[in-house]
């Protein structure tokens, strides 16, 4: 024995494999997603556009996958974001961050690392000062790789 | 040309008449007298400059045999669009005659028969040949010769000396720029020193620093040919990270980042330039979708996936020109620049037949030294071949049975995995197996042949993951390797599903029994991405297994069935 199971999941499967494989979980944090979105917007559909998430299409490294968002705004005192949340729908619990903002932001882009236990949906969802909320959805892949070449 | 047949019958006739052992030697005498440097490189010039590419030589100096896959299937929107045509298919697409010299070079038809006519392939004094001829032909100042990357590994020598061999001999080349991909497996502080000692650029528009996520390489150059504002932007394999060890290069995040190439075209644009170029390791249905995506690139050089292709496919404008693998292929592509925009192109995917091309003699003496101190284990003969042995192909090649084979006896596993890599060269039944060959094989940084158990779940999941890889629907979730290969255990696979849903039937060959999640068994591989995996270095694994069985002969592999 060279490398033991422990250290194989460890650094290549890691949690997920046990969590893709558990629908239930998969369901509940589909569920708590929606919830999230609705509780954030007032229970409106949020419209397309607008706001954009900037992630990569395979993760070099799940427990920490940098997330970028951006919402296009003049951020004056008439018209500007508010505040802008972002879920990861495939993780145990999918709250990871809102990020507030005030017209005095000047720009309305936030930057952050999460850990995404399997591949899924990253989701941003943007609510302006007017109410208005938009929505931007990306898949992220968490891969066990080492085959590629 | 010569038809096939004319061949055969030569080969026939001169077999009755000389002993079935000049056959060949005749044959290929006169490939060489139907085929001339002359006739490989002629072309009328067009336009003021020309782009000359070369990409993937995975340290191949020497002249060598490289079958191209039997099987490359495309999915979704790119099924049946090159470069996911083989064999027949792919010569009825080109208009090429079965037998000639470019079914040869470009498809695994006929194969044997026809490497045994036309010979090895590649070779970089031939490479240097041809790239002098293009120089003195349209001018030094009209002349780009672009590496795409993937140069400095894949041989004993380049992994003996760190990728210094291949640094040598490409500095003598004098390309303008090169990116890169197995060039970071030897790890961040040896890819800096080699790099700062390059007397060209080595291009990264998407490699960032991790810590404060900023452009770690130089994006993009401009450069002047032929009185033309040319801008080339480099671009790695934007998998490195997770198709190879990231641990080797923590400090640097890649990715495809194809907002910064359209940042970067647009500079370019504004500074004047009058031709933009991708000099790409995306692989060719990455850059395809990129092309589709990215609007302003002329040409994309694309690499890392290994298609040869003798036209240039074009997508919204883009010309992308795939060259191949190994120094077997160098592109030419002249351009025409009319008013500060492309107007016109000639393209020219040039074969390197070896027997043809004179090798050009300070190349081939600086190989001959470059190679010089490890000569005597290069040619030390392990053991002989009386199958064709090739890597190339989605789900598994020969040289891959034969390490899995090694795997499994060598290492008292049950179930073996290779991985799909490309590189990796190709010998013909009745050949010597070499020290350098089998090293041609599996020359990496990270060789240690594992040992440990994997329970049926786990497999399924490797399987699934490297799939997905492979057959994702969407290109930029594509790595560019193919299927992993396994020994022991055979399995179906549906390309066209999803991922979890595409591998069923696992079966352990050995007994037949269908594989079971909750059981657990034993597999030996090699190429970890992960740190401090232990075992001894795969090419003694292999070397091994050869030395006790000298004469290799593998049964037909039938382990994976395609459904779908």
């Amino acid at each position: 024995m060279t490398i033991t199971r422990r250290q194989l999941f460890g650094l290549t499967a890691g949690a997920a494999t046990v969590l893709a494989f558990n629908p239930k979980m998969s369901f509940a944090a589909a569920d708590e997603t929606d919830a999230a979105i609705k509780a954030f917007t007032g229970g409106a559909e949020p419209a397309a556009g607008t706001v954009s998430l900037d992630t990569p299409e395979i993760a070099e490294n799940g427990n920490t996958v940098p997330v970028g968002v951006s919402v296009d705004s003049p951020m004056t005192a008439d018209s500007f974001v508010e505040s802008v949340l972002i879920l990861a729908d495939g993780n145990p619990s999918p709250a990871v961050a809102t990020f507030h903002f005030t017209a005095m932001s000047g720009v309305a882009e936030a930057k952050t690392r999460i850990r995404l236990a399997k591949t899924q949906n990253v989701i941003a969802v943007a609510k302006m000062n007017d109410g208005s909320t938009y929505i931007d959805r990306k898949e992220v892949k968490v891969t066990i790789g080492g085959c590629g070449g | 040309m010569f038809s096939r047949r004319e061949f055969l019958m030569a080969a026939t006739a001169t077999s009755a008449l000389l002993g079935s052992g000049m056959a060949g030697s005749w044959s290929r005498l006169m490939a060489q007298q139907a085929l001339s440097e002359d006739q490989l490189l002629e072309m009328a010039p067009k336009g003021q400059l020309t782009l000359v590419h070369i990409t993937d030589i995975h340290a191949q100096l020497k002249p060598i045999y490289f079958r191209e896959p039997s099987i490359n299937l495309g999915i979704g929107d790119v099924k049946g669009k090159p470069p996911h045509v083989t064999g027949a298919v792919f010569l009825k697409l080109y208009n090429i005659e079965a037998g000639s010299p470019d079914a040869y070079a470009l498809t695994s038809e006929d194969y044997v028969a026809l490497a045994k006519t036309y010979g090895k392939m590649g070779g970089m004094d031939r490479v240097a040949t041809i790239v002098k001829r293009i120089r003195a032909d349209r001018g030094a100042d009209n002349v780009l010769l672009l590496d795409g990357g993937d140069t400095w590994q894949g041989s004993y020598t380049a992994n003996q000396t760190l990728g210094q061999d291949m640094v040598t001999i490409m500095n003598a080349l004098q390309p303008d720029a090169m990116t890169g991909h197995w060039e970071f497996t030897y790890g961040t502080d040896r890819v800096q020193e080699l790099i700062e000692g390059l007397p060209f650029a080595f291009l990264g528009s998407n490699i960032y620093d991790n810590e404060w996520d900023e452009p770690a390489f130089e994006s993009w150059k401009m450069f002047e040919r032929g009185g033309a504002k040319v801008a080339v932007i480099g671009q790695a394999f934007p998998y490195t990270p997770i198709a190879n060890p990231r641990w080797m290069i923590p400090g640097w995040s890649f990715g495809i980042r194809e907002e910064d190439i359209a940042a970067h075209v647009e500079e370019a644009r504004s500074e004047g330039a009058e031709l933009v170029v991708l000099l790409s390791h995306n692989g060719f249905d990455v850059d395809r979708k990129l092309a589709s995506r990215v609007d302003g690139i002329d040409v994309i050089l694309t690499g890392h996936t290994h298609d040869a292709l003798p036209e240039p496919v074009i997508v919204n404008d883009t010309l992308v020109i795939a060259s191949g693998s190994n120094g077997k292929f160098v592109s030419r592509l002249d351009l025409d620049i009319q008013d500060g925009k492309l107007a016109g192109y000639s393209y020219r995917l040039i074969p390197v037949f070896s027997d043809v091309i004179t090798p050009d003699a300070e190349m081939a003496a600086l190989i001959d030294d470059v190679r010089a101190p490890y000569e005597s284990d290069l040619s030390r003969v392990l053991g002989k071949t009386e199958d064709l042995l090739y890597r190339r192909g989605n789900f598994n090649g020969t040289f891959d049975d034969l390490i899995c084979q090694a795997l499994i006896e060598e290492r008292d596993a049950q179930i073996a995995l290779s991985p799909g890599f490309r590189w990796g060269t190709t010998l013909l039944p009745g050949q010597e197996i070499t020290f350098e060959d089998l090293h041609n094989a599996c020359a990496m940084t990270y060789p240690a042949a594992y040992r440990s158990t994997m329970s049926g779940k786990m497999l399924k999941d490797i399987m699934e993951d490297v799939g997905d890889n492979l057959f994702n629907k969407d290109p930029y979730y594509q790595q560019g390797g193919d299927m992993v290969r396994v020994g022991g255990m055979g399995y179906t696979i549906d390309p066209n599903k999803e991922i979890g849903e595409r591998i069923s039937d696992m079966t352990l060959l050995a007994t037949g029994e269908t594989i079971d999640p909750a059981k657990d068994y034993v597999v030996a591989g090699w190429a970890s991405v992960n740190e401090d995996t232990e075992g001894p270095a795969i090419w003694d694994v292999v070397e091994n297994h050869i030395t006790k069985n000298p004469v290799v002969k593998l049964p037909d592999n039938q382990s994976v069935k395609l459904a779908g």
